[in-house]
């Protein structure tokens, strides 16, 4: 091969090598900037007068006199709209007989949107639901509202022979003639005044309750919970791991049965998650009753489980690293094997220990098959760290798949859906950050 | 400063050994065998090395005395399949039988080994290792045990000012002079060591030498070198291992320069090897 083709060579494997570095980039970019766009919206929105309302009534917060004078304000904006809707009431029984009934009907659907835009009509009974109780507390989904409450959506299949086509109605065209029909143009001029939008940063996100599963509030719960479970299965993890490690690489030699056991030790990092969340409910709740149902501790042990093969192979290779004239060095001065392991052996793997420890703590705080039926609740406060030992508890992870798959209003909050995969994210990074920082001072210290 | 406990255990090394004390530090062995599995890398040598005084053993590559030295504190424990046969004894008692506390061994048999391997410790916490594994010296004990044999390894005028530093930011003289050092403040009877120099550059290897003469007479010491000057330098006695077989042992001397066997003579004037 002469020169320059060797050159050439050498520079298209730099260019590819720079052009997998782009493309891993460009994919991080695409995935991570949804997430922290859609994410970022659980924290700061435009948060209307009834997002004041409720961080009032059900959280202490904010000023009762400036609460007050807003609802003041809120309540003469809106007035028109009640007005127009009670004169349509009592003009309802005088129109003609064929449309009443199309009108009662539909009129049942504005009473319906105006209620999730404003809360309760006057005159309405208290309602069950705290859902019902407020109106829209967040301006974009406001406007979903009223964009609902504007626009009728109907099918038309008016043209033989062609498939049907979505259309959009004007709702008020449906109203005309009738006393309703001003309340049409006054909502879609006004509802500024009538929900006073406010640009917030709601960072107690992070730490209040949800209320109404999730419907308003927080995802304060499922924070300490998953922050219980990771450092629980860790607690749980590590001893056993690391002394599995030290075992397997300093005593236990290089016989058959050992090299079986690292075989299983192997097999079980790619068991699937969800048989451990099953193996975790049959073994720790159903035969051991480490508590009477789901916990904390029951969730940990089933994750401690599942990182355990990620923790023993990391420090047995982190051991292995060390290099021998270490363990030469501590026998030689008198050191008994063990205190050799204590005081030379641990210290010096320790980087590499903390390798293993970081993948698994984000695995920890990420599972969700294995908490399923150990752990994890989709509403519940935040526990005591006594009560981790019979509790069960929320989780991110497990409410974000809750959420999607079970949440009978999911359409509605999604932006706590993604608040809280943002906030996993984050936290699973800022884990990662810390334990990558803490294991760079430690190899610079082992380097010298 | 006489009156310090540790002054009074290290000037009693400094004393040879008296009448009262005859079998001080006595390395003796008898047929003595070591095996990797199948293969004999030591067979059957009987020695008696001279306490207080420098032996040093030489051969080619893979004659057998790194593991010859190895054994006598039990290093060889390390590589698996490696097993003896015969008699070793240090201060009359058997080194390679069970009844052995090995720990005891090696803390009364220092090592200093071929390549420095000082731990990723600062420089006090690896001189005060060892005494620290024994326990029961308090602080101004352990550093006036760290300050001392420092000294004694010609290093303590270096180090003085950065006794926290990462050792691994030392030279490897340094580094060396360091393990030595390590060695010496467990207070060994019995120094090994293992091709001490054969990483460094001359200057710090000259610097080693010079070390080993200054503690004559303090140690028994046993040297394993491929360098035959540095042999007939430092040592009082020097064994020859050839492929396993012990060649000829007697006083530096006399062996360099009228060898009895013909072997040695093809080995100290580098005919092979």
């Amino acid at each position: 091969m002469n020169l320059n083709s060797r050159k050439a060579l050498d520079r298209s494997l730099t260019g590819v090598g720079a052009l997998a570095i782009g493309l891993m980039s460009l994919s991080l970019v695409i995935l991570l900037g949804p997430f922290f766009i859609r994410g970022s919206q659980a924290f700061v929105f435009r948060a209307t007068v009834e997002h004041r309302r409720l961080m009032f009534t059900e959280f202490a917060r904010g000023g009762q006199d400036s609460l007050n004078k807003e609802l003041a304000a809120v309540k003469q904006a809106r007035a028109p709209v009640f007005a127009a809707m009670t004169r349509f009431e009592e003009e309802l029984p005088s129109l003609p007989l064929e449309r009443r009934g199309a009108l009662r009907k539909e009129y049942r659907e504005v009473q319906r949107l105006v209620r999730s835009l404003f809360g309760p009509l006057p005159g309405d009974d208290p309602p069950v639901l705290l859902r019902e109780v407020y109106g829209q507390t967040r301006w974009d989904r406001a406007l979903v509202k009223l964009d609902e409450l504007l626009h009728v959506q109907r099918w038309d299949y008016s043209r033989i022979g062609q498939m049907g086509r979505q259309v959009r109605d004007r709702r008020q065209n449906t109203f005309a003639g009738t006393a309703l029909e001003p309340l049409f143009p006054v909502l879609e001029g006004h509802l500024g005044e009538m929900l006073r939008p406010r640009l917030t940063f709601y960072w107690q996100f992070l730490i209040d309750e949800s209320r109404d599963a999730h419907f308003f509030g927080g995802i304060g719960p499922e924070i300490l919970g998953t922050f219980y479970l990771a450092f629980g299965a860790m607690l749980l993890a590590i001893p056993f791991g690391v002394i599995a490690a030290v075992y397997l690489s300093e005593f236990a030699g290089s016989g058959r049965l050992v090299s079986l056991l690292r075989v299983f030790v192997s097999t079980l990092a790619g068991v699937p998650s969800i048989v451990f969340g099953l193996f975790g409910l049959a073994f720790f709740i159903n035969t051991l009753h480490l508590s009477r149902s789901k916990s904390v501790l029951a969730g940990a042990a089933t994750l401690a489980l599942l990182i355990l093969p990620t923790i023993i192979r990391a420090a047995e290779e982190a051991i292995k690293a060390v290099p021998q004239t270490y363990r030469e060095a501590a026998l030689s001065l008198g050191a008994s094997p063990l205190r050799m392991v204590l005081t030379v052996l641990l210290p010096a793997a320790l980087p590499g220990i903390l390798t293993g420890i970081i993948i698994s703590i984000g695995r920890a705080a990420g599972e969700t098959a294995p908490i399923i039926f150990t752990a994890a609740v989709s509403v519940g406060q935040p526990l005591k760290l006594i009560e981790t030992l019979s509790q069960p508890t929320p989780a991110l992870s497990w409410n974000i798949y809750n959420l999607a798959t079970e949440h009978e209003a999911v359409g509605e909050i999604r932006h706590v859906q993604f608040g809280m995969v943002l906030t996993l994210v984050l936290l699973v990074l800022a884990l990662n950050l810390a334990a990558i920082l803490l294991r760079a001072r430690l190899a610079r210290r082992n380097r010298g | 400063m006489n009156d310090s406990p540790v002054m009074t255990r290290i000037s009693e090394t400094v004393v040879p050994a008296t009448a009262a004390e005859p079998e001080r530090a006595h390395v003796a062995c008898r047929d003595f065998s070591i095996f990797y599995g199948q293969n004999e890398a030591v067979k059957g040598v009987t020695l008696e090395f001279s306490p207080l005084g420098v032996t040093a053993i030489i051969g080619p590559s893979g004659c057998g005395k790194s593991t010859f030295l190895r054994s006598i504190n039990r290093m060889n424990d390390l590589i698996p399949g490696c097993h003896t046969r015969g008699t070793l004894t240090f201060d009359g008692k058997d080194v390679c039988g069970p009844r052995i506390d090995v720990v005891t061994l090696r803390r009364r048999v220092g090592m200093v080994f071929q390549k420095p391997n000082p731990f990723p410790k600062s420089i006090f916490a690896n001189i005060a290792y060892g005494v620290r594994l024994e326990g029961g010296k308090n602080r101004d004990e352990l550093a006036e045990i760290v300050r001392l044999s420092l000294t004694r390894a010609g290093l303590w005028d270096e180090v003085k000012d950065r006794l926290g530093d990462n050792a691994l930011s030392l030279s490897g003289g340094q580094q060396q002079r360091l393990c030595l050092a390590r060695a010496l403040a467990v207070d060994p009877e019995v120094l090994l060591m293992d091709e001490p120099t054969s990483a460094l550059d001359p200057r710090a290897s000259a610097h080693i030498e010079d070390l080993i003469s200054e503690l004559r007479g303090q140690y028994t010491i046993l040297i394993v070198t491929h360098n035959m000057q540095q042999a007939a330098r430092v040592s009082d006695f020097t064994a020859f291992l050839y492929e396993g077989n012990l060649i000829e042992f007697g006083p530096t001397a006399p062996l360099f320069t009228t060898p009895r066997e013909k072997r040695t003579q093809d080995y100290i004037t580098g005919r092979f090897g």
